[in-house]
This record gives structure tokens, sequence and C-alpha cells, in this order.
């Protein structure tokens, strides 16, 4: 019989880049807010399924958690429609302008407060660095794996793992549990939400966790820990690119076609 | 100045291309300080190696242990750990290895870490500006990093050329006796090599390769169309995978299948790095887009902005009718 696993999913609400075209203020402070979609980020999805199936095999609870402000409760909320049981929201002030180290020592603090077996994230984000889940594991000093594309739970206490390497090869290691995995895309399926299953969680409570609750000491964390900080956004220079094609889709498949039979995509 | 590392990537005693790469990368930090690569390993192999990285780094540390056979992240980071000074620069590659060792190394020296730097802009006492993407490459950031504590860098391959190198005539030091106890947590198993599907791509000379844009897996359709009529086979990105419309072996990227052909059609891709990654030997680049600012525009030689699922069946017709 094995024991029933707790698992904590550390997710991130980002700009929804298929949803959007990402376009840097005139002043190079931000990207334009205006009209930008945000969604839960895609690899996270991938890690709170994978979360909900190793519980429907061998029971336990799963609980997702994100740092950032009360706009963040969303990605949560639509989290636990998927069937994650309990969303935990990390949000003070101090957290604001965190590295990545600060936001894995605010994820630490939840760890430790919790009783977690296994600990997900997904492998990266689009606006990030696939950095919190490796900086996670050492605070924490367990036992780490990224770009996880297969888990199979082995007894209480170990999981087998499959890390996506190049080529499309796949690593295969034993990994002792508690442990920290960052999940990459196409390891399952991610269930489909609809609309019903957001308004069954729409009056759930989520708790939120500031610095004080979690115990974390605001010089570690926020604009203030952080060792690296993002100075602007720019356009680079770059060389000239394509030759863009111009005139009617009839036009431009005539001198495609041309250009095609020059260099041999057309026999 | 602090102490700068470069991790050498090697296989079977052959240096990856990133150990030339990060040389060139040390020198834009700190053109006077010696750099020293580390390469672990075990055996006759580990010797090719460290003579390989001593024709490019002036110093090099040799590790030569059975249990580092294989580079397994959890591992080498403990080796580290134990070996690399406080205070110290120290640089990888930033691939499926370099990914899974970083964070945690970057924690453990008690460095800053910045991930897949594409450049290196200024380096002052205690700081430096280095350039990263966000977005798959829609937006650049200058990304201020405070050094006063160390770092852990990871670069983006082939982003910094690797120079004409060679006769540096480096030291190697064995410092294998400085190994302590490198048992972990997680245990190396196997490497479960990627399966070939019925269809190669890595063979054509021409593909027809598709992204997020065909939107719908009924519309992959169109894209076998126009292969049938260009005489070739559909690949593709990998969302396309993950969705599973199209099986792993049809996928190009650093995760998926290299390819060389000589003519790529790019489809509603965007254009990441780690799909150009698996396309070599400098083919002609069809990119067809809606997004007018799709990084795939950057690197390709013709671009068309239009939606491809009204461009493809177009194309298909005009190629049938000859």
């Amino acid at each position: 019989m094995e024991d029933t696993m707790n698992i904590l999913v550390c997710v991130k609400r980002v700009p929804d880049t298929a949803e959007n075209e990402i376009q840097i203020k005139p002043d190079g402070t931000d990207i334009e807010q205006d009209d930008l979609v945000y969604s839960v980020n895609e690899w996270d999805n991938y890690a709170v399924e994978e979360a909900i199936q190793i519980r429907e095999k061998v029971g336990g609870t799963v609980t997702v958690v994100t740092v950032g402000g009360e706009e963040a409760e969303e990605v949560l909320r639509r989290e636990m429609a998927m069937g994650a049981d309990n969303g935990i929201l990390a949000s003070d002030g101090a957290f604001e302008g965190s590295d990545g180290c600060g936001i894995a020592t605010v994820l630490k603090a939840e760890v430790e407060k919790g009783k977690y077996d296994l600990v997900l994230t997904g492998a990266q984000a689009d606006d990030g660095a696939g950095q919190v889940g490796g900086m996670l594991a050492a605070m924490l000093d367990w036992p780490y794996a990224s770009l996880v594309n297969m888990i199979e739970v082995q007894g209480n206490e170990q999981l087998k793992v499959g890390r996506e390497i190049e080529g499309g090869d796949q690593e295969v290691s034993e990994i002792e549990m508690p442990c920290v995995l960052s999940i990459q895309t196409g390891i399952n399926e991610p269930r489909y939400v609809g609309i019903r299953g957001i308004r069954k969680v729409a009056s759930v409570e989520i708790p939120v966790l500031s610095a004080t609750d979690l115990g974390v000491a605001a010089d570690l964390v926020g604009a203030a820990g952080a060792k690296v900080k993002r100075v602007d956004y720019f356009i680079p220079e770059l060389g000239a690119g394509a030759e863009i094609l111009e005139g009617s889709l009839e036009e431009k498949i005539d001198k495609l076609i041309e250009m095609l039979k020059a260099k041999g995509g057309i026999k | 100045m602090s102490q700068i590392f470069a991790y050498i990537t090697q296989k079977d005693g052959v240096l990856d291309d990133s150990a030339a790469e990060l040389a060139m990368a040390t020198a834009k930090i700190e053109a006077d300080t010696q750099v020293t690569a580390v390469v672990t390993g075990a055996g006759s192999s580990l010797d090719a190696a460290c003579q390989a990285a001593a024709g490019i780094y002036p110093k090099v540390w040799k590790f030569d242990n059975a249990e580092l056979a294989y580079p397994d992240a959890e591992m080498i980071r403990k080796l580290l750990i134990n070996v690399v000074p406080a205070g110290s620069i120290f640089l990888l590659a930033h691939d499926t290895f370099g990914m899974d060792l970083g964070p945690g190394l970057a924690v453990k020296l008690k460095a800053a870490y910045v991930a897949d730097v594409v450049g290196i802009e200024a380096v002052e006492a205690n700081k430096a500006i280095l350039v990263r993407q966000e977005y798959a490459g829609m937006a650049h950031t200058h990304v201020n990093c405070d050094f006063s504590g160390g770092a852990v860098l990871t670069l983006r391959p082939g982003t910094f050329q690797a120079g004409e190198g060679g006769g540096v005539g480096g030291q190697v030091q064995d410092k294998s006796g400085e190994i302590k106890d490198l048992s972990t947590k997680r245990r190396f198993v196997e490497v479960v090599q990627a399966e070939t599907g019925d269809v190669d791509i890595t063979k054509a000379d021409v593909l027809v390769s598709i992204g997020r844009g065909i939107e719908d897996q009924e519309n992959i359709e169109l894209a076998d169309e126009l292969a049938e009529a260009m005489g070739t086979v559909v690949s593709c990105s990998r969302p396309i995978v993950d969705a599973k419309w199209l099986e792993k072996t049809r996928q190009v990227g650093t995760s998926g299948k290299t390819v060389k052909p000589k003519v790529y059609m790019a489809l509603g891709i965007s254009g990441s790095f780690q799909h150009m990654g698996g396309l070599k030997g400098s083919p002609f680049i069809v990119a067809v887009n809606k997004n007018p600012k799709a990084p795939i525009f950057q690197v390709a030689d013709v671009g068309i902005v239009e939606d491809i699922l009204e461009f493809m069946p177009e194309l298909t017709e005009k190629i049938q009718e000859g």
C-alpha cells in the first residue's frame, strides 16, 4: 500500500504570447500592458495535470501556489478548476521586484510550512529563465530534476523520472522524495477547463499569505534582495532579415515559386 | 577580479561546440584573467577532452572518477560546490545539462544567476550588463547582474561566435584528489534513445514545416497536400508534438531532430532558438507568418506576411498547375 502524496505545484501568471503581440513601450521600461491577455504559464498547466494524475493514482492532495498580486488569484482558480484541491496566494509588497532567487525564497517558506512530498514547477516561462525550481531544490537540500517528461511512482520514497535532453533522448533517473521536478510540455495532455469548472471554484476561499505569515525576511526578497535586475526592454539592431515579398497573395506566391525553382525547392 | 571558470561539455572525449563559445564569452568578461576550464569524466576519453580543452583554455582542471562517466548534473553540482571558490564567475552552456545544474549551483555558491545569456555588454568591478530575451525572442532585455558575490551564467549555444582558437597550450591539472563523496539522492539509470519514425525528416532536401499557426489538427491536411506537391514531407515545431498532432520524430529543434535541408519552409513557426537550433547547413529559409514581428523573419531569407491557412492551399494549387 502506497502512502498518499501531497504535491505542491508552483504556477505563474504570464502574458499569453499565443494571444498577444508583444510590444515594447517607447521608453523601454516595460512591454505594452494595454490589451494584454494574461493566462497561466503554459508549462505550469502540464505540471498541474501531472500532479492531478499522480493524485488520482496514489491519493493525496494537490496544492497550487503563486507569488504575485491579487490579480494572480485567477490563475490559481483556473488550476483549481482543473482539479487542484487548494490554492495559496503569496502576496506582499515586499515581494515586488524579486529575482528568481527571491521567488524561490518565498516558495521555500511555503514548502517548509506544509508537508509536501513533491514540488512541481513548469520547466520555464515565456518571461522567465527556468530557474525557480532548481533554486528551490537547492535551498531545501532536496534532489532536483529539470525538463521532466516522465514520472513513475515507485513505492513510498522514490520516483522514476525521465528528463528530455538533446535530440529528444530521455535521461532516466531514480530520485528520492521529497524532491523538486520541473515539468516539460508534452508530458501529458492537460485537461480542458470549462466555464462550469471555473464556476464551481469561484467562491472557494484562497488564503493570501504575506511575508510575515510566511516568515520571510523582507531583505532577502523583492528588489532589495535581488542580485539580478532587468534594466530595460529594447529592440536590437539586427541584420537585414528576410526579403519580405509584397503584393497580393497571388503575386507573392508567383514570386516565391520562381525563387523555389531556383533553389531546388520545386522540381 | 574574481576567478573565472567554464564547464566543458564533452562526450567520448570530443568537446561540445560550447567549449570554444564559452572561451569567447570569458574574454568579454575579463580579457586578462586566466580562465580555468573544468572537465569531468572518466578514463582515456577524459584525457582526450582535457587535451582538447587545453588548446582553448590556459588552465584545465581535470576531475577523473568512474562515477563521473555520465555527466549527471546533481552529482557534478555536488563536486563543484566543494572545489569552486566563493566569488567566482562560473559559465556553462544553456543546454539541458546547464539548465539542470545552473540554478542550484548559484544558490549553493551564494552567487547571482542569469540564464540563457545572449550578450555581454559591459563588465565593471562588481556588476555586468547582460542581454537576455523574453517571450520567445519577441523582446530583448538588458539585465544588471551583481557580480560581488560571484555569478553563475548560462550562455545560449551558438550565440558567442567561437574564434580560431587552438595553440593556447594550457596546463592540465589533475584535481581528482579533491573529489569527495559524490553520492546524491538522484541516481542516473540510462539514456533512452529517441525513436526513429517511419518518416525520416533528416534526409529530406526540402521540408514543409508547420508551427502553432496551423491552429487545428484538421489543418495539417493542408500541409500534407503542399508537401506532396513539393515531393517531400511535413516536419514541425514543438507545440505540434506537444498537442500530439504529429509524432515526435517530425519535430525539428534541439529537443527534436537536427535537419539539413536545402530549402526550409517555416509555416506559422515563430522561430524560437530551440527550433532554429535544429536547422543546420544554412538552408534557404522561407518564412510565412501572419505576425510581421515574428522572430523567424530575422533569420529567414524570404518572408511572406500571410495566414498560412490561406497561403498553403494557394501555393499547393499553383505548384500543381506547374
